[in-house]
């Protein structure tokens, strides 16, 4: 990395301290890789369960803590870090910035989801993992058994403060700190789908927060928000969680859509086909997307009015996403296209999630979903998106942009065996699962009774997930093999077209040694054909600022690990010491200056400053 | 920098003059954002539990409008004096400003303090608890929530005079009372929402 | 290479098809196999949206299917860069209206058919069959006020004509589903749901709950026994006179069991605690508990350790307070009630 550290500090403490958006971008990155495996283990565990009817590898409530947690983990903890990983690691860059907007807030928001993610977690540890689902419905949640639930309730409330700090910061940083040149129009995909995203969890966060905190008080305080005795009704919880819930898979699946725009282009050799239709295209999806969390209940008793105009509602969404499969297949369309790793996972990714969408329109509609809802079907339909959506985007995003975070390159050979295997065993796994839904199987079902035919599938879905999970310990070991000793990677290893690409692999601590000058969509590109073999700077050569590190945003996130931890045994003395360690940290914040050190332009080395 | 009656140095809105000022001033306005959404969310579940009252009191009986309309007045008023103190920040009017956002949390305090003696008078005249009813949830959430954010804001500024008192206006301190005059003219906003959803429409609804 | 790819691509698929294919469920119990008015108003529907999806995949594949073989880049040395294309109006407008006409195809049958399955609901037709459904953690209540009729577990119900349901439940949400019959609807504790189910044929139809509902949640399960109006109005005159029996002095060795272990929870006729199920007729159900083959020896394990059998459940183990020989007079006596031959 730099070759001048001013601050000599020890790699832990330089870890535990850093506001670097690279290098939280890592630690997002490593943590989310961390939380997919252990829900990959969840549902190995959960699948082997359902390979014979009426099995008894693990007991119903030890089924019911997997399921919850499989699900709570792979959305929140997985997926959402990941994101915000690549976030983190790949937006600064794209629009020529040397941080985002609050380094401070950045390196708090990974923290506070660490907090949040241990916390959810400790159920195993302590009496009962939380075992209400995902979604948490009251009132089950409010009156299940244990503590299990408030690790739910917490930790997730912890994390998501986190998440909702991190959407600020991408939000003000694309628009404050753009490179001269780069309007809105001639940003990557990439970063405006995470502008788009961003939005989206600022709007959707608070109403989970909402819906979590009004579990906790009937859990914890006895009120009476859900309680049909007192007047209270669980129709609200599910109002608020899915008014949350559905922008939140958008918020997972647009910027799986912005990698696949950047890989599409860069592997086809060709400009992304109808630009201005797919930002319209992702803004449209996320404005959308807050219309049309009714269709998550369609079964709850709302009437036929309400149902039918969150029916047509949800429809919409379809032709926005339909606009965008068509040009990634038109950007394929008279280019020159290989098939690296990350656009093999790109390329598998349009057929799936077709089929993901193709039952998302099936399931828009009341009268079937009255059969659908709470089925198989509707578990095959989510992991069509989430998986060959999401998942498949993480998997492509990882082999494209391993290079420009790690400067190495992954192994070609293990990534494609990964793939392959991975594809065969997803779809083994949730083809079935559409017949088994219309065959009469709920979901979240321990088990299920021999004699009704469905056998067969869930024994094939089970397999499938074996080939899943071997395809993940091979995915694992080309991370190792190359973390020990990969290939190094030159600056540029696939041609690329966006700024990350005009800079060193890994990138250098201060990023651009000068700002670079952006002419045009693809700026890098149309350096590269201009014959120009670096970016034209915007600025010349001067001291550059850098943040301070701080161990505050740890500090602040373990005072509310505490809190949450000592209330959960209604210890309500060390819940507010916990209370009082945060405000302290953001009182100290907030009285110490923090000016930040400079870089001398002296040191910046000799390739840095040509941007090599 | 010692505290003076004018700065001449600095630019006239020394809360946005500085890339981090705008950063600040733009994070802030979205977090303002979110937390539309977050007493928006509570408003919803207010409305829907609003009648939810168990057999127990109702809003109707409960609330006094004089009171209330008390509370109103100290909290608008102290969203007027804000308004005083950004107008001397904008004009680098130093000690006029930090004159005007103690007039602001005093009169927060006052607000604060009336709350609480409310709140007391129904739990214990009149056994109106949060667990007395879904109406009762319901109300206690959604005002005290607001309440802790008056008393958060409260703190805020508090912190924000001790700390830079002695030390004046610059351009790394002037986001930060900025920030907190858009905060408290936030949660005034929130207040007439309060006012009008709770207190008005449970006497008259 | 490009020719593996996507035979290699639909293998799984077909493999799958197949396996669907070798029967589209259990008859009891799958939504492919329509046996109800509801039911097949939704399988109408179901498959028009997925022949509009096939066709909408069809053109998906065959673009995709072309570009992954025409387009390739030609090996290592193929430099070639292509022309950058930045876009087509033409071909946007097309692929934004057409998804919306078809879209507009689904959506007016869809509007219909909600409001069709809701028709009746809010002012049931004069003599209509009405029940009242309570879900429990872990078994069904089910009520018909005009008839005098409560039961539990077996839903009996006149075919040919639309039944209507009050859905309501007592502890947590569950959900109400017949899938040969018609969709779900849950069963909410603050509101009452209303729908209606018309059985076409008779015949025992396999219901579920489908709303995660604790650890037993995969063991709710129910029958609904539909029967033509003249039996289904025989069996209800029947339940609505049945009491306690005992046939023999075993059975009535049982029926004092019952009466001092068991009637605190459980009705029989209009006598007994309603915590627990109506057991008028129990010796007429399917299952035991919703889920066991309805053999004595079940009865009795299920008596003694209720929790074994559904995790989670409220019915207290009976194992250490009745000895073998009182167990196997309950059992006679349990299997005594019944209504039907």
């Amino acid at each position: 990395m730099s070759a001048h550290a001013y601050k000599k500090k020890n790699p832990v403490w330089d870890w535990l301290t850093t506001v670097d958006h690279k290098k939280i971008g890592i630690l997002y990155l490593a943590s989310g890789a961390f939380f997919f495996l252990l829900g990959g283990l969840e549902a190995i565990l959960l699948r082997v369960q359902l390979l014979y009817p009426e099995f008894d590898f693990v007991g119903a409530e030890t089924f019911n803590q997997l399921l919850t947690m499989h699900g709570t983990t792979m959305i929140f903890l997985a997926a959402m870090p990941l994101i915000f990983g690549f976030m983190n690691a790949i937006v600064p860059l794209q629009i020529g910035a040397r941080d985002v907007a609050f380094p401070f807030v950045n390196s708090l928001g990974f923290w506070l989801f660490t907090a949040g993610g241990i916390l959810l977690n400790l159920g195993w540890f302590l009496g009962g993992a939380p075992d209400a689902g995902w979604t948490g419905y009251a009132p089950l949640s409010t009156t299940s058994p244990g503590n299990g639930v408030d690790f739910y309730v917490l930790g997730l409330q912890i994390s998501g403060i986190g998440t909702l700090i991190g959407g600020i910061n991408f939000l003000v940083t694309i628009i404050n700190m753009r490179a001269p040149g780069m309007t809105f129009m001639r940003m990557p995909l990439f970063t405006w789908s995470s502008f788009i995203t961003s939005g989206l969890i600022l709007f959707a966060f608070p109403a989970l927060t909402i819906g979590l905190a009004l579990l906790m008080f009937d859990r914890l305080f006895g009120s009476q928000f859900f309680a049909a005795e007192a007047g209270g009704n669980p129709i609200i919880y599910e109002h608020l969680f899915w008014i949350f819930g559905h922008p939140e898979v958008y918020i997972l699946v647009l910027p799986a859509f912005g990698m696949f725009s950047e890989i599409i282009a860069t592997f086809a050799r060709k400009r992304l086909f109808g630009y201005s239709a797919m930002v319209f295209a992702t803004a449209l999806i996320g404005f959308l997307g807050f219309m049309v969390w009714v269709h998550h209940m369609f079964t709850v008793g709302l009437g036929p009015i309400a149902n039918s105009i969150f029916a047509v509602a949800t429809m919409l969404i379809a032709v926005p996403t339909g606009v965008k499969i068509f040009n990634w297949l038109f950007t394929m369309w008279g280019g020159k296209v290989s098939f690296p790793t990350a656009n093999l996972f790109a390329v598998g990714f349009i057929p799936s999630f077709v089929l993901g969408g193709m039952t998302g329109v099936m399931l828009s509609v009341p009268p079937a979903d009255y059969q659908y809802h709470d089925s198989y079907f509707v578990v095959a339909h989510f992991h069509y998106v989430i998986v060959g959506g999401v998942v498949f985007g993480l998997f492509a995003g990882m082999y494209y942009w391993w290079p420009k975070i790690f400067g190495t390159v992954l192994n070609e050979f293990l990534g494609k065996l990964h793939f392959w295997l991975f594809f065969i065993g997803f779809h083994l796994t949730f083809f079935p699962m559409h017949f088994l839904g219309l065959m009469g199987m709920p979901r979240r079902v321990y088990t299920y009774l021999s004699g009704q035919s469905l056998d067969e599938a869930n024994f094939a879905a089970t397999m499938g997930a074996f080939l899943m999970g071997l395809a993940t310990i091979i995915m694992v070991w080309n991370i190792i093999q190359t973390s020990v000793k990969g290939k190094k990677a030159g600056n540029d290893p696939w041609d690329g077209r966006t700024l990350e690409w005009a800079i060193a692999s890994p990138a250098p601590e201060y990023n651009f040694a000068q700002t670079p000058l952006v002419r045009g969509l693809d700026a890098w590109w149309l350096e590269k054909r201009a014959g120009n073999k670096a970016m034209v700077a915007a600025e010349p050569l001067d001291d550059i600022h850098m943040p301070d590190s701080s161990i505050l945003p740890l500090v602040l996130s373990l005072g509310l690990f505490i809190a949450a931890l000592a209330a959960i045994y209604s210890n309500w003395i060390i819940a507010i010491g916990g209370l009082v360690i945060t405000a302290a940290a953001m009182i100290l914040r907030s009285v110490i200056d923090y000016h930040g050190y400079h870089i001398h332009k002296e040191d910046l080395p000799a390739e840095g400053r040509e941007g090599k | 920098m010692k505290s003076n009656e004018t700065m001449t140095k600095l630019p006239a809105n020394p809360e946005r003059a500085t890339l981090d000022g705008k950063n600040k001033f733009l994070g802030f306005w979205f977090f303002l954002g979110g937390e539309t959404v977050l007493f928006a969310s509570l408003f919803g579940v207010y409305l829907g539990l609003r009648n939810a009252t168990n057999g127990g009191v109702s809003a109707n009986e409960l609330f006094e409008l004089p009171l209330v309309f008390i509370a109103t007045m100290l909290l608008l008023t102290s969203s007027l004096t804000s308004v005083f103190a950004t107008m001397a920040l904008k004009t680098n009017h130093f000690k006029r400003m930090i004159g005007w956002f103690v007039v602001t949390g005093l009169l927060g305090l006052a607000f604060l303090g009336l709350e609480i003696y409310e709140f007391n008078h129904y739990v214990h005249e009149y056994g109106h608890t949060i667990k007395s009813s879904a109406w009762g949830s319901a109300f206690y959430t959604l005002v005290g929530t607001h309440g802790a954010h008056v008393f958060v804001g409260i703190s805020w500024i508090t912190i924000l005079i001790i700390r830079n008192l002695r030390r004046g206006m610059d351009l790394y301190t002037a986001p930060k009372f900025y920030l907190f005059a858009l905060y408290w003219h936030f949660i005034d906003v929130v207040w007439i929402f309060i006012f009008t959803v709770v207190y008005l429409m449970g006497k008259v609804g | 290479m490009k020719r593996w790819r996507n035979v290699w691509r639909f293998l799984p698929l077909l493999s799958v098809i197949a396996l669907a294919l070798t029967g589209c469920g259990n008859e009891q119990l799958t939504a492919m196999l329509p046996k109800g008015e509801g039911a097949e108003m939704q399988f109408n529907l179901m498959m028009l949206s997925l022949y509009i999806m096939i066709g909408v995949f069809v053109v998906v594949a065959l673009i995709y299917t072309v570009v992954l073989v025409r387009f390739r880049r030609r090996g290592e040395s193929d430099n070639e860069i292509p022309e950058q294309t930045e876009g087509n109006v033409v071909l946007e407008i097309l692929w934004t209206v057409v998804p919306i006409i078809l879209l507009l195809i689904l959506a007016v049958p869809t509007v219909m058919t909600t409001f069709a399955l809701d028709e009746g609901t809010e002012k049931v037709p004069e003599g209509a069959t009405v029940i009242k459904v309570t879900a429990h953690q872990y078994w069904w209540e089910f009520e018909y006020p005009d008839l005098e009729v409560k039961t539990s577990q077996d839903l009996y119900i006149p075919t040919g004509e639309r039944v209507y349901f009050e859905l309501v439940s007592k502890d947590v949400t569950h959900s109400f589903w017949v899938p040969t019959l018609g969709g779900k609807m849950d069963t909410n504790t603050a509101t009452t749901n209303k729908m209606w189910l018309n059985a076409q044929e008779p015949g025992t139809y396999y219901g579920k709950c489908a709303e995660l509902c604790g650890p037993s949640h995969a063991l709710m399960d129910f029958k609904v026994i539909a029967q033509e109006k003249e039996d289904f109005e025989a069996w209800a005159e029947k339940m609505k006179e049945a009491g306690s029996q005992a046939a023999s002095d075993q059975a009535a060795q049982g029926e004092e069991i019952f009466a001092n272990s068991c009637i605190g929870c459980h009705a029989v006729g209009s006598e007994g605690g309603n915590t627990g199920p109506n057991l008028t007729n129990f010796g007429d159900r399917e299952k035991v508990a919703g889920i066991l083959d309805h053999t004595d020896q079940n009865i009795k394990d299920w008596i003694s350790n209720p929790s074994e059998f559904k995790p989670g459940n409220n019915m207290p183990a009976f194992g250490d307070q009745l000895n073998d020989e009182e167990l196997d007079a309950l059992v006679v006596y349990l299997q005594g009630l019944k209504v039907e031959e």
